[in-house]
């Protein structure tokens, strides 16, 4: 199967072939919300690159724009309400947001894909999982009905789904939560894609199956040397698998570091708040840190840095100048103008 | 650090299973969903129990049963030395004053139609010999500023707050009455990580000023381990271990306990390649057809013939200072088994 | 997850004195009930101005005939039979050589009557019967539902003449009141089972919420229940299917008088106007079809504004 798979052109053609650049970049990208109280911008900004074989975390609460950067990435964002009103999103160095929809249609699926976190709902209730998975090939690539629904059969064993010759022709219902997402996740490495989106994989599913689901990732991504972007909000999730994160708040990105780097020394008030929150063996019986108040109204957000009101490091200059990110060292970046009180720990 | 106060709840040989019926007319019986089979614990006054387990294995029946919102098919709900599940109308009404719910979602637990003074009042109009009519505006606004709220946010609706916010009004609901124990089904994972630490406080905060009980039932391990004194293990409708928490946490002895431990993803990077982890195979088995003998025997690696024979009673085993139903408990620290 | 269309009008963080435990901020605004939310919404929704305008214009007809038109409906001049309109009768003259204007104006106080009335009949029914089918469940519901099945598998025309014709037949002559009395309870027991069915789902759609639940675990009474916590939740889809209703009945209303089983003389209505000058059409259509428009007009307009306010209740909306 996969030398079938290789033999294809890749689809973003042969102008990306060469390009010396990250796999996937993302290069200040600009989404906003057309919303009857007003216009919401839910990405502000977002910059962030992921190379072949890496797994970037994006982190970050419900209306941090972490998913929308995903489904404009994608190319799956509603709009409207959604506009996409700056940035390039450059995918071996030709930027999506300029290709046509047909082409755009290539890349989706065969060059990135995406899971979400309900399988269920992006599963079609009414055709046998077999038949969708079997689907990715006979639409991109023309494979007759039997041969495509071999290819499934074989992808169900992949991504380790017992009996998988049995169950092929069983509708999405007939499976368990966790089985349903390696349904999910078997349609998306099926054209063998170079970028994995998974947004929020594992928030619907038990520790147990997560620990399964995310060990089945890395082991498909050791062997495809797939860039992994995984979007959640759990810091545990992060440390065990990520290379890299992005931590998102409000639209920005706060700070950008190396998985270590980030849980080792924070650069960043809201990324620090969120470490020192975890409960702790050592804290039992005493108060937990919590960061105060509560996160942003994309329809009003604060002025200068959107951290600002709930951020113990706060001065007078946080609330009028929106920080730009500043580099910490390498490629480490924090949007924070006091990043090195913070990393002193020096808490204001 | 475990309270040494009078028993407000116990539980005994609970048990619920929901009939699977076929048939369109005459309806007959072709099977049960064991969601609850044989449940004892106790918990005392000022005491948090922690309920954890996955999806499926009968901790929200659990919490429904204690409730009272679902009759059990056999076994007690004592509180305070009565049984709730013998009691109904009037006396049943007093008896749910001492035992209040605290639900996993601030979106769909607060009726819209209501104003938060409404729905904190609520209690008061239902039992309305707890507070006389005219002071309860001011108990309403008390709670809210218990709990956090602007005391005069009393005649907003609930769609007027945010996640965290709305949880704290689920929180003085179920403060109203003044119970002893409050059942918290999952009450922070519904909410924003940044706003899980402040209810975590503020529930702590609550027990020590009222003197609550708690069970505080959530999948999130380490929030269940910070706030409770006591830990119940559920898999399938029983509790297979039961113990401090740092007995759970430190020294598990269900081979299902340490798999869950060993899953949980630990906030530390650098631990990542030198942690145990037991990942288990497939999925737990249908409530309605539990294996034989012990209900995890199909995922264990430690599964003997006995196990499919004989059913592992909770209860201490050699080497062990807290009851574990398996019949090779043996404490193994999975979460600082880095080496 | 990161949906911002899916952010209420929530607070707002200002002040960074706060502690950790009072994060209590200002939302902005007056506190707003969902109802006074989907009431802000429909005001500036143009469909709903245009048929409420319209319902306006209709209900003070209904009420205010005179205002309209000073000539009285029973006025004839049978020399007039079938003028085409003039100055004089804008609308023309009917085969019986009244004014087709006036009809047409008192007409409207009929149609609203009927259909109004029927349309309240039927929903006390047919909610009250939701109600305790959804509350209830089990047997209540079958029982219910059962019954309910066996008035909807009657064809609706083909029921009301039966009943009419033996309650009011032809060759009786039954007082105003009597005749419209029965027209109404013979609509409200034939269309009962629709409102029935759409209150029990609505009804079934929120009674397993989670504040339902909450408000059993403190002790609330079924009646509490019922009227505090699923009434309110579960009104939105009833009122807009009965301000459908309206329209369809007044539809309704209008064929059974066509077919001379419903209203009749000396009743003025716009079904019986149409049903009179059936026969005339090509040599006198404007006896008939002003009637008509009007009938279609309002009918229109009720339809409409249910509509305006489903949209407007719309939950998914907010």
């Amino acid at each position: 199967m996969t030398e079938m798979i290789s033999t294809q052109s890749r689809p973003a053609g042969e102008a990306g072939r060469n390009y010396s650049g990250s796999l996937l970049e993302v290069d200040n990208l600009l989404v906003e919300f057309h919303t009857r109280q007003g216009v919401a911008k839910a990405v502000n900004g977002v910059t962030y690159s992921v190379d072949a074989g890496e797994t970037l975390a994006v982190l970050g609460e419900s209306g941090s724009g972490k998913s929308v950067t995903a489904q404009t990435i994608m190319g799956i964002l509603d709009m409207p309400p959604g506009r996409i009103t700056g940035g390039e999103i450059r995918f071996r160095g030709v930027d999506l947001l300029k290709l046509p929809e047909a082409e755009r249609r290539k890349i989706r699926g065969a060059g990135i894909s995406m899971i979400f976190q309900d399988a269920l709902s992006a599963l079609n209730p009414v055709f046998p999982v077999g038949w969708q998975i079997g689907e990715m090939f006979r639409v991109h690539r023309g494979t007759s009905r039997a041969e495509a629904k071999k290819k499934a059969i074989e992808l169900m064993d992949k991504v380790r789904i017992p009996a998988a010759k049995q169950r092929v022709n069983d509708y999405p219902h007939q499976f368990s939560g966790g089985m349903r997402q390696r349904i999910m996740i078997a349609m998306a490495i099926a054209l063998d894609p170079e970028i994995l989106i998974a947004d929020e994989p594992t928030t619907a599913l038990d520790v147990t199956v997560q620990a399964q689901i995310m060990e089945l990732l890395a082991e498909l991504q050791r062997e495809s040397n797939m860039g992994l972007i995984l979007i959640t909000h759990d810091l545990g999730v992060v440390a065990d698998v990520a290379d890299k994160i992005a931590v998102m708040y409000g639209g920005r990105i706060v700070e950008h570091a190396s998985v270590h780097e980030l849980y080792a020394n924070p650069a960043h008030p809201y990324a620090k708040g969120l470490l020192e929150s975890i409960p702790r063996v050592d804290q039992k019986g005493q108060e937990l840190y919590a960061i105060k108040g509560t996160p942003p109204n994309l329809l009003r957000m604060p002025s200068g840095c959107a951290f600002h009101p709930r951020c113990p490091y706060r001065r007078d200059n946080c609330v009028t100048d929106v920080p730009p990110l500043y580099e910490v060292d390498g490629s480490r970046r924090s949007a924070c103008h006091y990043w090195r009180e913070v990393l002193d720990g020096t808490a204001g | 650090m475990a309270p040494q106060g009078d028993v407000v709840l116990e539980v005994r040989d609970l048990v619920k299973h929901f009939p699977l019926t076929q048939g369109v007319v005459v309806k007959r019986q072709v099977g049960a969903i064991k969601a609850v089979d044989g449940v004892n614990f106790e918990l005392r006054r000022g005491e948090t129990l922690g309920i954890v387990g996955e999806s499926g294995c009968g901790k929200s029946t659990l919490a429904k049963l204690l409730m009272a919102l679902e009759r059990p098919t056999s076994g007690s709900v004592k509180i305070n030395g009565q049984d709730m599940s013998k009691l109904r109308g009037k006396e049943l009404k007093a008896m749910r004053r001492n035992i209040q719910m605290v639900m996993q979602d601030p979106y769909t637990s607060l009726n819209p139609r209501m104003t938060v003074g409404d729905i904190i009042g609520e209690p008061y109009e239902i039992h309305s010999e707890v507070a006389p009519k005219g002071d309860r505006r001011k108990k309403v606004q008390e709670l809210l500023e218990v709990v956090g709220l602007d005391p005069d946010h009393i005649n907003r609706y609930p769609h007027q707050f945010s996640g965290g916010q709305r949880q704290r009004i689920g929180i003085a609901r179920g403060l109203a009455l003044r119970p002893d124990i409050i059942v918290c089904d999952e009450p922070v994972s519904a909410l924003d990580v940044s706003i899980q630490a402040q209810v975590i406080n503020l529930l702590e905060r609550l027990q020590n000023e009222f003197n609550l009980s708690y069970i505080f039932i959530a999948h999130d391990l380490s929030v269940v381990r910070h706030i409770s004194d006591r830990v119940a293990v559920m898999y399938l409708g029983k509790i297979v271990e039961l113990g401090r928490d740092n007995e759970i946490y430190d020294g598990p002895t269900h081979p299902y306990t340490q798999a869950l431990l060993s899953a949980v993803p630990v906030p530390n990077p650098e631990e990542r390649d030198s942690r145990e982890r037991i990942v288990l195979a497939g999925d737990p088995p249908s409530p309605a057809n539990p294996p034989s003998g012990c209900r995890f025997r199909t995922r264990c690696w430690k599964a003997q013939d006995i196990c499919a024979e004989e059913e592992p009673l909770l209860q201490i085993r050699p080497g062990s200072a807290h009851p574990s139903a398996c019949h090779f408990a043996e404490a193994h620290d999975v979460v600082h088994a880095a080496g | 997850m990161s949906d911002p269309t899916a952010l209420q009008p929530g607070p707002v963080t200002t002040d960074a004195q706060a502690t950790t435990e009072s994060q209590a901020t200002a939302p902005v605004g007056k506190p707003s009930s969902l109802w006074s939310d989907a009431w802000h919404e429909l005001r500036r929704k143009p469909l709903f101005i245009i048929s409420s305008v319209l319902l306006l214009v209709i209900l003070v007809m209904a009420a205010f005939p005179q205002l309209f038109t000073s000539v009285n409906p029973e006025w004839a001049d049978l020399k007039k039979s079938l003028q085409p309109p003039s100055s004089e009768h804008i609308f023309g003259i009917d085969i019986q050589g009244r004014d087709v204007f006036a009809r047409t104006i008192y007409g409207a106080r009929t149609s609203i009557l009927v259909g109004v009335l029927a349309t309240l009949a039927s929903t006390l029914i047919g909610g009250l019967f939701g109600i305790v089918a959804g509350y209830l469940g089990r047997w209540a519901d079958t029982l219910i539902s059962r019954f309910a099945e066996i008035f909807l598998g009657l064809p609706y025309v083909l029921g009301a003449i039966i009943v009419l014709s033996t309650l009011a037949p032809v060759s009786s002559d039954p007082s105003r009141l009597r005749i419209m009395v029965i027209v109404i309870l013979v609509m409200a027991l034939l269309g009962w089972p629709i409102l029935m069915r759409i209150s029990r789902s609505a009804i079934l759609a929120v009674k397993h919420s989670d504040y339902v639940m909450a408000a059993r675990g403190l002790g609330a009474s079924p009646m509490r229940i019922v009227f505090r916590h699923l009434l309110p939740n579960a009104l939105a889809p009833i009122i807009v299917v009965a301000t459908i209703t309206v329209g369809s009945y007044i539809g309704v209303e209008a064929t059974l008088s066509f077919l001379g089983v419903g209203l009749r003389s000396p009743v003025i209505s716009w079904g019986l106007a149409i049903s009179e000058h059936a026969n005339y059409l090509r040599t006198a259509p404007h006896a008939l079809l002003f009637p008509a428009a009007f009938l279609s007009a309002t009918v229109l307009t009720f339809v409409m504004l249910g509509d305006a306010v489903r949209d407007a209740l719309d939950p998914k909306l907010r």
